[in-house]
């Protein structure tokens, strides 16, 4: 936590540039004086961060139960103390090379809160945990646009660590919007399905 | 007052929902030609205490409005009005209005002025005050009733005539009771004082001689002059809490403040207020009710969407004690781990056999709570036979049987539908109107009636009718025309009676406003369908229709049929499994060298390899001597080719919906003995995979796509 008070002189001098787009996307309830707390972890070389207030627990790596056509970073469900929590592999839900899990893999429990107010549990599988960071609402920068080649909706901004490491702030709901879940996400495979399935139709009717 | 509440509100609705329920069955059940004084009691009970709870709450449009049925209530009770058919359609559609608006405020909605209005005005008809601006309060109806005469004439919300210019003269007269009953007069008069000036003068005349006064009981009676420009609402909210414990009476005062009309007693009064009895004997009993309702045991629900369930102490008494009983066993348990040794093997297998008894008992219990009386069900179908029979002109008993049947609250939501469906078709479709029964030699009054009993682990509702039955004849030359059924072909009787079930198809010549649009019936075996539930119907021409309903007690535990597939153990629900067998490799056939089907019981049924359509690495390809299950859904076979059978089991079901979404062809998921989770098929997903329709994750109409990509 040595990190926080020269993160907080860094966001100083940014804080003409980030007020006006940057602020308003953040949560404005948790925006206290002492700024909010983000818990981060690494995926490769790069550190990602996510509100610590949506973190409910870690979990260590354990086996799932696949669920059928569902996206290939969908990995399945586990048993939360009796609740059915899907496992999604975050490496494989930015298209970075997937990795073995081993008894270091974490899965980092949140909760998303889905349009109507729904609340949902979800593991997100990471390959470590990193630290826990304060940042002030003007010190997370938005995004910089990456055109058609990347979705960058459920990047909530970055922010500046050390003067020299950047971490990116996640937008939760964003990247576990019902649409990133469905299974309508995946064409290839479930073109793949149907031709495997299709031919039982047809002499059916 | 400083206590909060708003938290009570919700209780408030909820009693007052069950108390409307009350009021609905008793009404119906009231008889105009012996109305059974019990009856009117408890409705009259029910709209007492809705008042009272609405006057609580400050909820002036609900308690000003319930005040006129109490009146009207008051005085069929009282017998100073004949019950009379019309009182009673007017209580009930009073009853529907009330019910809209507590549903209203209860979401925030603005009341429906004109239905409310409406309501208003025929009750006042019934009380015999033409809506014109009467302003003669009425005097109280004897001290014993209880009650008090409010304002006549008020708006909804509205709180008494602006007649409060001058002040206000009230007499109050308590009764014996009212100290035990925590009031104290003194406290009254000084709420009075804070709204204006107050002359106060007692009236000792009530007391008793010396030797005889009892302390603790309240003889004496006063008369208020409270000198304030308030309106009525505000002095009776003063009484707010005694009004049910003493006699109340207020009016304005005249203009010097002067006494007002004298008193005139309840006789009079009343008698000029009344509408004259009205004539009996020539309007018919509306519909005979038949049996008494259940409605006396606390109906609870009414259709509503209260989230809330009323366990009967009894029920959670047990499961303290099992639960009690399950610590027990878990010391005793922890005591052996402790100090185990080889010689207590087996005191430990005793323990945990008993642990296991423990869990399952406390198990059904829990599951037991969930379980509620379909008198719940039942409430609303009277008067659906009620209003259906007499829109039509027919005369119908309606009985009810096995009120006390129990089954699980989230099914008993999601049958009352269907169930308001079936019985309204059956006074409509099945019930004749009375010349056509007396001319076929049946009594006039047509007989429904639904009975509910458990057999098995299911639940049966029958609807019966005596009616004119289905006319099969004319239904299978409509399904022929529908080509639904070819030409030629003869089908068994069961068969064509299924057919109603198919939308689209009515034997009704014309639609009228309450069936015979041939929509519903498809509607009501999807319902029945999507609870796991399965409906027939047996008729005989001229004779009546039987409908059976037969529903799962529960919907949050399933017997299972638990196979493997790969590394993967997946479920299908028992009752869709038809059969296990294995694969004889000579009875595969392909279709177009890809599809594949099996010879089954002289058809062939498309096999389904799950390892494909879930994309997953089964143990084994080799169809010939696999295992196979063959599983039903809606007389749609499917061969699901499996790696390994395991054991047959109940399972609980969980949601998968809850963190994540439907899946196709899963119905859900459970938890294993080992902790992990397993994947409860859902059959008709299946069947719909299997064909390449569909894989939206929700269905809401089924279509048959047979377009494989």
């Amino acid at each position: 936590m040595s990190q926080d008070s020269e993160a907080g002189t860094l966001g100083e001098d940014r804080k003409a540039a980030a007020l006006g787009s940057g602020a308003d996307t953040v949560d404005a309830m948790q925006a206290a004086a002492d700024g909010d707390q983000y818990l981060t972890f690494t995926l490769g070389e790069e550190e990602y961060g996510v509100d610590i207030l949506r973190v409910q627990e870690i979990k260590g790596w354990q086996r799932v139960t696949p669920i059928p056509n569902t996206p290939h970073y969908v990995k399945g469900v586990i048993n939360l103390r009796g609740t059915i929590v899907p496992v999604i592999d975050l490496r494989e839900r930015f298209g970075m090379s997937a990795q073995e899990y081993s008894k270091f893999t974490v899965v980092v429990m949140v909760r998303v809160l889905s349009t109507g107010g729904r609340e949902r549990i979800m593991g997100l599988v990471v390959d470590a945990l990193s630290e826990v960071y304060t940042f002030q609402s003007e010190q997370i920068r938005p995004a910089p646009e990456f055109g058609a080649a990347l979705r960058t909706n459920f990047i909530r901004g970055l922010a500046t660590v050390d003067d020299s490491k950047m971490v990116i702030i996640l937008d939760v709901d964003e990247l576990l919007s019902d649409e990133d879940l469905a299974i309508a996400d995946d064409q290839s495979r479930i073109a793949e399905v149907v031709r495997a399935a299709g031919p039982g139709g047809q002499d059916h009717e | 007052m400083s206590v909060d509440l708003s938290q009570f509100l919700q209780t408030f609705f909820e009693e007052s929902f069950e108390g409307l329920d009350t009021m609905e069955s008793g009404l119906l059940e009231l008889d105009p030609a012996q109305p059974d004084a019990e009856t009117l009691n408890n409705v009259f009970r029910a709209a007492h205490s809705i008042k009272g709870g609405a006057g609580t709450f400050g909820l002036s449009a609900v308690s000003d409005f319930t005040h006129r049925m109490e009146t009207l209530l008051d005085r069929l009770r009282d017998g100073k009005q004949a019950v009379t058919p019309d009182a009673v359609n007017v209580l009930l559609s009073a009853v529907d209005c009330l019910r809209g608006m507590l549903a209203a405020i209860q979401n925030d909605q603005a009341l429906d002025a004109d239905a409310i209005s409406t309501a208003q005005r025929q009750l006042d008809e019934q009380l015999g005050q033409v809506p014109a601006g009467d302003a003669v309060p009425v005097p109280p109806q004897g001290a014993g009733g209880g009650h008090t005469a409010g304002p006549e004439g008020t708006p909804p919300r509205g709180s008494g005539p602006g007649g409060g210019g001058g002040g206000w003269w009230i007499r109050f007269e308590p009764q014996p009771h009212l100290f035990a009953t925590g009031n104290d007069p003194r406290r009254l008069f000084q709420a009075l004082q804070d709204l204006g000036e107050l002359e106060v003068e007692a009236d000792p005349s009530g007391l008793p001689p010396f030797e005889q006064l009892d302390p603790e009981t309240c003889q004496l009676a006063w008369t208020l002059r409270l000198h304030a420009d308030v309106d009525e609402a505000a002095v009776r909210e003063v009484f707010e809490w005694v009004e049910d414990d003493a006699r109340l009476e207020i009016r304005p005062l005249g203009a010097a403040g002067t006494e007002p009309a004298p008193v005139a007693e309840a006789g009079s009064a009343v008698a000029s207020a009344d509408e004259p009895p009205a004539p009996g004997g020539g309007a018919a009993p509306a519909a005979g009710d038949g049996r008494k309702p259940a409605a006396r045991r606390g109906n609870a629900g009414g259709g509503g969407n209260s989230s809330s369930i009323r366990v009967d102490t009894e029920k959670i008494d047990a499961l303290i004690d099992m639960v009690g009983e399950l610590v027990i066993t878990q010391s005793m348990l922890s005591q052996i781990g402790k100090e185990f040794t080889a010689e207590r093997l087996e005191e430990l297998q005793d323990g945990l056999a008993q642990l296991e008894r423990n869990t399952r008992e406390l198990q059904e219990n829990v599951m037991r709570i969930r379980m509620v009386p379909i008198s719940f069900a039942y409430s609303r179908l009277p008067r659906i036979v009620h209003d259906t029979s007499r829109a039509l002109g027919k005369v119908v008993e309606f009985q009810m049987e096995g009120e006390q049947t129990e089954l699980d609250k989230t099914v008993m939501e999601k049958i009352i539908d269907p169930l308001v469906h079936l019985v309204r078709n059956s006074v409509d479709h099945g019930i004749e109107a009375p010349e056509e029964r007396a001319a076929a030699g049946k009594p006039e009054t047509g007989t429904i009636t639904i009975e509910a009993y458990h057999k098995g682990g299911n639940i049966i509702i029958e609807i019966a009718d005596d009616g004119r039955g289905i006319n099969r004849d004319k239904l299978l030359a409509k399904a022929r025309s529908a080509g639904l059924v070819e030409d030629g072909s003869e089908l068994p009787d069961e068969q064509i009676y299924d057919l109603i079930f198919h939308p689209g198809l009515s034997t009704h010549d014309q639609a009228t406003e309450y069936s015979g649009r041939g929509v519903g019936m498809d509607v009501v075996k999807r319902n029945v369908r999507s609870l796991s539930g399965n409906i027939s119907v047996r008729s005989s021409h001229g004779q009546g229709t039987t409908i059976t309903i037969s529903l799962p007690l529960t919907l949050s535990i399933l017997d299972g049929q638990l196979f493997r597939v790969g590394d993967q153990t997946y479920i299908v629900p028992l009752v869709s499994v038809i059969e296990s067998l294995q694969v004889d490799a000579g009875k595969v056939s392909r279709v177009t060298g890809r599809g594949e089907v099996y010879h089954w019981r002289e058809g062939y049924v498309p096999i389904v390899r799950l390892h494909e359509l879930f994309d997953t690495e089964p143990v084994r390809r080799e169809l010939g001597g696999g295992l196979m299950v063959i599983v039903e859904d809606e007389e749609t076979y499917l061969g699901v080719f499996v790696d390994d059978l395991l054991d047959q089991q109940q399972v609980v079901i969980k949601s998968l919906e809850a963190n994540y979404l439907q899946v196709p062809g899963i119905a859900g998921a459970t938890i294993l003995g080992d902790g992990t989770v397993a994947l409860i098929l859902d059959i008709a997903g299946l069947i719909e995979m299997s064909r390449g329709g569909r894989r939206q994750p929700y269905i809401p109409e089924r279509e048959d796509s047979d377009e494989a990509a």
